[in-house]
């Protein structure tokens, strides 16, 4: 088996009339970052979605660990976290409830497992709110405590630090860091610097 | 393609989080999401009472407006019955999906590694005790206002328990085929109506079978079939539904 490695070739998408993405294509070892910049509408998020097989591309394909993602796609969507523009949770759930319902469809998750998760992220105190009642930066962070515990190689990351304050931002760069440092791989959609990384490899879309 | 295991991630020098990750199978994973989805209905309960008080409404006011004497009222019973049970049904499937789609639960589902078609069938199941059920408890209630004798409860409430497990698997493929459209009610009524005509059929049938206290066999074998049918068939294609709405 080939080491965590993220290859995407000639990615080639269409949006109706909308050529999104032309021919994207870069190959990402294990432990290393890919970040992925370009004004408004120019595909990052259809990017991520398509890498992690919710959109398919007219043409290109996309490999991990050298086997096309195509030919076992629940294996390789098991293997990756994906965190879009909206922290997956429900209002009317407290933030541990819903991390035990959404993480805990991946993992098995004990309770002690749970509040390290959300210490991590400094959310311990959130854990018997409903997330109705928190801020948007506090779904955030409770959104990034189930990031954490999903324990997956892979990270698809869409503006991760939405509406989090310097100290949020610099959680998840370090959060990322500690994904790299386990082996792992992440593909992130910033516009701000990610702080506590080493050399993070760029891509920049164009329109 | 073998996806490399978590632990081995772990062992590449992971954190506590990432080290305790033991996997999930699809049917646990179906249990979390139809748990999540009943304390959810438990703590929004508005949704719940919407189609059980329109399935009352109608089938008091039948009587009202036809006649009280109770041997018209037997006549247009199992057809009032039906009719209010596959509209109260109707209701509630426009939330079967939406919320989830909208909040990115979905998309999570999918993305899960676990059975896409499993979890929708977690959801399915959530809606048919939320809404068959209720509709199941709360129709000799509505029979006996139409007239129908006592002996024949435990009849229509089988009929209903075994024709609303149909209605809600033919209701989740036309709710996730509707998914990413506005204002999708009358669509999803278009889609739903036809595919549930088998069950409002069988089931007047079997209620008037009741009425007249006749053999309730063949009737809910009827019903039984597309009830097994349905579980075969409608999962899988309402998953099938879901991933194209998620492209």
């Amino acid at each position: 088996m080939s080491p965590n490695t993220l290859e995407a070739e000639n990615l080639h998408l269409w949006r109706g009339d909308r050529h999104v993405l032309r021919g994207v294509g870069f190959s990402l070892p294990a432990g290393q970052c890919l970040k992925l910049t370009g004004a408004n509408g120019t595909g990052k998020t259809s990017l991520l979605r398509t890498l992690a097989g919710l959109m398919y591309p007219e043409e290109g394909r996309v490999r991990f660990c050298g086997a096309d993602v195509r030919a076992d796609l629940r294996a390789f969507q098991g293997s990756l976290a994906y965190l879009g523009h909206e922290p997956p949770l429900k209002a009317d759930l407290t933030a541990r409830e819903n991390l035990r319902y959404w993480i805990g469809t991946r993992r098995r998750l004990s309770d002690a497992l749970l509040r390290a998760g959300l210490a991590r992220v400094g959310a311990e105190a959130l854990a018997g709110r409903l997330v109705r009642t928190l801020s948007a930066g506090q779904r955030r962070r409770v959104a990034l405590a189930g990031l954490s515990l999903c324990a997956v190689p892979l990270w698809l990351l869409d503006e991760p630090a939405t509406n989090l304050d310097t100290e949020g931002q610099a959680l998840v760069g370090s959060l990322i860091a500690e994904q790299l440092a386990r082996g792992g791989l992440a593909v992130a959609a910033v516009h701000h610097e990610l702080s506590g990384l080493g050399a993070v490899h760029q891509l920049e879309l164009a329109a | 393609m073998s996806a490399p295991a978590v632990t081995s991630l772990a062992n590449a020098g992971g954190t506590a989080l990432a080290a305790e990750a033991l996997p999930v199978t699809s049917l646990a994973a179906a249990g979390l999401a139809l748990r999540r989805d009943l304390t959810l209905a438990l703590r929004k309960p508005a949704q719940l009472i919407q189609p059980l008080t329109f399935f009352a409404l109608v089938t008091m006011l039948f009587p009202l407006a036809i006649s009280p004497q109770l041997s018209q009222l037997r006549q247009v019973a199992p057809g009032a019955l039906w009719a209010a049970a596959l509209l109260a049904s109707l209701l509630a499937l426009e939330f079967l999906f939406r919320d989830d789609s909208q909040d990115g639960t979905l998309e999570q589902y999918a993305l899960s590694g676990k059975s896409l078609t499993a979890l929708i069938f977690a959801k399915t199941l959530a809606h048919w005790l939320l809404t068959g059920v209720p509709l199941a408890l709360m129709a000799p209630l509505a029979a006996i206002a139409l007239g129908a004798p006592t002996a024949a409860l435990p009849g229509i409430i089988a009929a209903v328990v075994l024709g609303s497990v149909s209605l809600s698997l033919v209701g989740s493929i036309g709710a996730a085929l509707t998914l990413n459209i506005k204002r999708s009610s009358a669509l999803l009524s278009l889609l739903t109506l036809p595919l549930s005509l088998p069950v409002l059929i069988f089931g007047a049938r079997a209620t008037q079978v009741a009425i007249s206290g006749g053999s309730l066999i063949a009737p809910l074998e009827l019903l039984g079939a597309l009830a097994v049918l349905g579980v075969t068939l409608a999962p899988l294609a309402a998953a099938a539904a879901v991933r194209i709405s998620l492209e």
